[in-house]
């Protein structure tokens, strides 16, 4: 049986045997302290279901396989990395690889999973609110509906984001591998687990607060609030770890010549999301394990009664939070610029540029975390700084839109589907970013704090900043993947099925948005008039979720019956596309050397990297031997 | 295939160990040496949540706590990292008793430390502000207190792993990175606690049962 041999499998048998021991840890000690070891029910008993969650992730990671060369390494065993001994064919990808394009393509189908089941919420909740009244939903689960999106796409998002640098960036970079290959398949099965936990706060009552979590009422609503903190603090390590790995990665194995100046631009991108992650994680982690331990252990941080400050729960939060929409789109303004000079035969317009406003998006993105607080009682004197500071943000980004349009400007632009996305996600992302500043100027945002506003604002830059992108991407790189090129027919519909859709989704939500419909909320009065408009959104909703669903099934569809692409299909200059479709297992047979800039597209006689530099000696910059003993 | 193979098998990235190849183990070491570090820099982040958290609730004032007790478990961390880099140093130097025996001593004092925290700091603390669930200043104080404590223990276990595979003569003057990481990873434990000591038993005006 070919099934009992993946690891997946595994991992969720040791998942479920773990909640038992840790339970069940729980209970003895009880028993030992002479209390009853269940209180009341074992759905509402928190110790129980968060160190039940806890052991259950961590039998997960056992199961899988992704601790034992660690613990052979322990136990000072050899563990030599088996990369290039995986099995061939489709089981690999459900057990524990450590070669980065199966581990990325893992990511790939996890973030698409994630996105659909979150999509799916969506559905659910917008069909409650096509109408005024309460007609499909309780109240209850209409707020988890709205949580359970929120975080969900959250996740699916920082998911495809690691499949995106898990799959590109050593290949841009012309290495054969991460940097610790073992840390990389850990903070991959991470998520598994992490995804459950959060999806099974529904089986325990659910959750109140949205997606933010923000007590008091997080401490005080139903213990599904318990899986959901404890979910996303597992997601969050995953990310953490990640970006620790893209981090060495980019600074230790780049190929010989490839200067930080010469790096393909999504590398910068990914670098410089990356350093967000790495640092500003820790501080969702810390809000949340504050609110968790208030639960378990009658703690006060943001108990007023007890000299706590729920203000200080939304600081932790929002640092983290805040700079995590750049850890989002980043990687996805980084495709775009790849792909710009690309379909547009052109040189990308000020590369420096490009990369440093990735870099100080990055570094801006920490200073502004406040402004989603000017209405919640913070101090006064914070607000004014804080918008003068969410407003720098526009100047990198600012220059990001100069140095794409000057891109296109009198290139030859062809528009396969790849860069339809690059350009659907440019405008929707200008849209996004124009209903920015609004938001970020104290007067109008204490308007339009918690209306509809908002929720068009991050869906254009959601959508234009990474979900635009993140499609491109796929079908830009799923020939390399798979050797096939995935279908144009299905590509242009999807395209041009889910852009107008979204555009009147979005218009739909701002203009009711503008005229006072709140967010986070079931039902609304009628005399509001928002009814028809309401209807439109919910209707764009279900057309985006059948564009989606040809989306999936072009991508089904082109993995076994598409055009067989083995070569350059984009006339790309990036490393990646200068070998065979789908890439060889290790990457490069050789390391190459660069010598000359990577986007001179149209520059007669430029060259970018030299794939058989002779003599074939220089070894500098290729990844070192990995001492077995050690390992990562 | 088999042309890929045979070229990273000359570059040495999938054939496993090749013993004699020190620059490559360099090589190694450095890359770990930076995963390392951004690791540290990771961790530091949420240390200086909890650290901005306790002067964001509890501003001029600190819990009232006992000065000697806390004096000597932080003199003891502090001679527990004395003996953490000796143990490093002997190491380098081919000294496999004596880096055996440091190491040992740095268990010895980390476990005090841990012992003289949340045995019996802990306890005297709960008599003189409360338990976790007093008051704000409670919380913070058994939060930071124990978070620090979660790490001196996952210290603990390293230097254990380490103690038992340098038993084994794991270990040489040119191989010893996971001598050098645990001993990294002890030291910024240890910088953390001087950062959170004066936090919570210097600065401020002390307040009893959290009022």
């Amino acid at each position: 049986m070919k099934v009992l041999k993946l690891g997946i499998l595994w991992g969720l048998i040791a998942q479920c045997a773990g909640s038992i021991i840790g339970a069940s840890l729980v209970m003895f000690i009880r028993i030992l302290m002479g209390r009853a070891p269940i209180v009341n029910s074992w759905r509402v008993d928190e110790p129980l279901m968060v160190v039940g969650g806890l052991f259950g992730a961590i039998g997960f990671m056992y199961g899988v396989g992704a601790l034992s060369d660690w613990i052979k390494i322990m136990r000072g065993r050899e563990a030599p990395l088996p990369h290039g001994h995986d099995p061939r064919g489709w089981s690999r990808y459900f057990g524990v690889s450590y070669d980065h394009k199966v581990i990325g393509v893992q990511y790939g189908i996890t973030a698409v999973g994630v996105f659909l089941l979150a999509g799916l919420f969506a559905l659910v909740m917008r069909t409650e609110l096509a109408r005024s009244g309460l007609h499909i939903l309780r109240l209850d689960n209409f707020n988890t509906l709205i949580g359970l999106h929120g975080i969900m796409m959250i996740a699916s998002i920082l998911i495809g984001v690691a499949a995106l640098m898990n799959y590109l960036v050593p290949m841009m970079i012309g290495a054969t591998d991460m940097a610790f290959p073992r840390l990389n398949a850990f903070a991959f099965w991470l998520n598994i687990p992490g995804a459950l936990l959060v999806t099974s706060s529904m089986f325990f009552g659910g959750f109140e607060t949205g997606w933010t979590g923000y007590p008091p009422l997080s401490a005080h609503t139903f213990p599904g609030v318990q899986m959901f903190f404890l979910g996303v603090y597992i997601i969050g390590l995953s990310s953490i770890l990640g970006a620790l790995n893209i981090i060495a990665t980019v600074l230790c194995m780049r190929a010989p010549g490839m200067t930080l100046f010469r790096m393909p631009i999504f590398v910068w991108a990914s670098l410089s999301t990356s350093l967000i992650s790495l640092t500003a994680t820790q501080l969702i982690g810390l809000s949340f394990q504050l609110v968790m331990f208030e639960r378990l252990f009658g703690m006060n941080f943001f108990n007023p009664d007890k000299g706590g400050n729920v203000i200080l729960f939304q600081h932790l939060f929002w640092f983290y939070s805040h700079p995590a929409v750049y850890i989002f789109v980043l990687p996805g303004l980084g495709i775009i610029s790849e792909l710009l000079p690309v379909f547009s035969r052109k040189p990308l317009f000020g590369y420096r540029w490009i990369a440093m406003s990735s870099l100080a998006i990055a570094l801006v993105g920490f200073l502004v975390w406040a402004h989603h607080m000017f209405a919640a009682g913070m101090e006064e004197y914070l607000r004014v700084p804080f918008m003068y500071s969410t407003m720098l943000v526009a100047v990198p980004t600012g220059v990001k839109f100069f140095s794409w349009m000057a891109t296109l400007w009198g290139g030859k632009i062809e528009t396969p589907t790849p860069m339809l996305f690059v350009l659907g996600g440019i405008t929707v992302f200008l849209f996004g970013g124009l209903t920015g500043p609004p938001l970020g100027t104290v007067s109008t945002d204490l308007h339009l704090h918690d209306s509809y506003f908002v929720v068009g604002h991050f869906h254009n830059t959601m959508f234009g900043g990474f979900v635009y992108p993140f499609f491109a991407a796929i079908y830009y790189w799923f020939p390399k993947i798979t050797g096939r090129r995935m279908s144009e027919t299905m590509g242009w519909l999807h395209f041009w099925l889910m852009t107008p859709a979204f555009w009147l989704m979005t218009g739909g939500m701002f203009w009711v948005g503008l005229r006072g419909m709140r967010r986070r909320i079931a039902d609304y009065d009628p005399a509001l008039g928002f009814d028809t408009i309401h209807l439109l959104v919910t209707l764009s909703a279900f057309l985006i979720a059948i564009s989606v669903l040809i989306f999936l099934g072009n991508l089904i569809y082109s993995a076994f019956f598409g055009e067989e692409a083995k070569g350059n299909l984009w006339a790309s200059r990036s490393p990646e596309w200068q070998v065979p479709s789908p890439m060889p297992e290790h990457n490069y047979d050789e390391p190459f050397v660069v010598t000359g800039e990577p986007y001179d597209y149209g520059l007669p006689g430029s060259v970018y990297i030299d794939l058989h530099p002779r003599p074939p000696e220089p070894v500098r910059g290729q990844p070192p031997q990995l001492e077995p003993a050690t390992g990562d | 295939m088999a042309t890929s193979s045979a070229s990273l098998h000359r570059h040495g990235h999938v054939g496993g160990v090749i013993e004699d190849d020190h620059a490559a183990y360099q090589r190694m070491v450095r890359m770990l040496r930076i995963g390392l570090w951004l690791f540290i820099i990771s961790d530091g982040f949420m240390f200086t949540g909890l650290f901005v958290s306790r002067f964001y609730l509890l501003g001029g004032t600190r819990p009232e706590l006992s000065q000697a007790l806390g004096l000597i478990v932080t003199s003891v961390l502090l001679a527990s990292s004395f003996y953490m880099n000796r143990a490093e140093t002997l190491i380098e130097h081919g000294d496999r008793e004596g880096f055996l025996r440091c190491t040992l001593i740095t268990i010895g004092l980390g476990l005090g430390f841990f012992v003289g925290v949340v045995f019996l700091e802990w306890p005297l603390a709960a008599s003189h502000i409360g338990g976790p669930a007093a008051s704000a200043m409670s919380s913070v104080f058994f939060m930071m207190t124990g978070m620090h404590a979660f790490h001196v223990i996952t210290g603990i276990l390293f230097l254990l792993v380490i103690y038992f595979n340098g038993r084994r003569g794991r270990y040489t003057p040119q191989r010893h990175w996971m001598v050098e990481a645990c001993a990294n990873y002890w030291h910024f434990v240890d910088v953390v606690w001087i950062f959170f000591y004066p936090a919570l038993y210097l600065i401020g005006t002390p307040v009893a049962l959290g009022h």
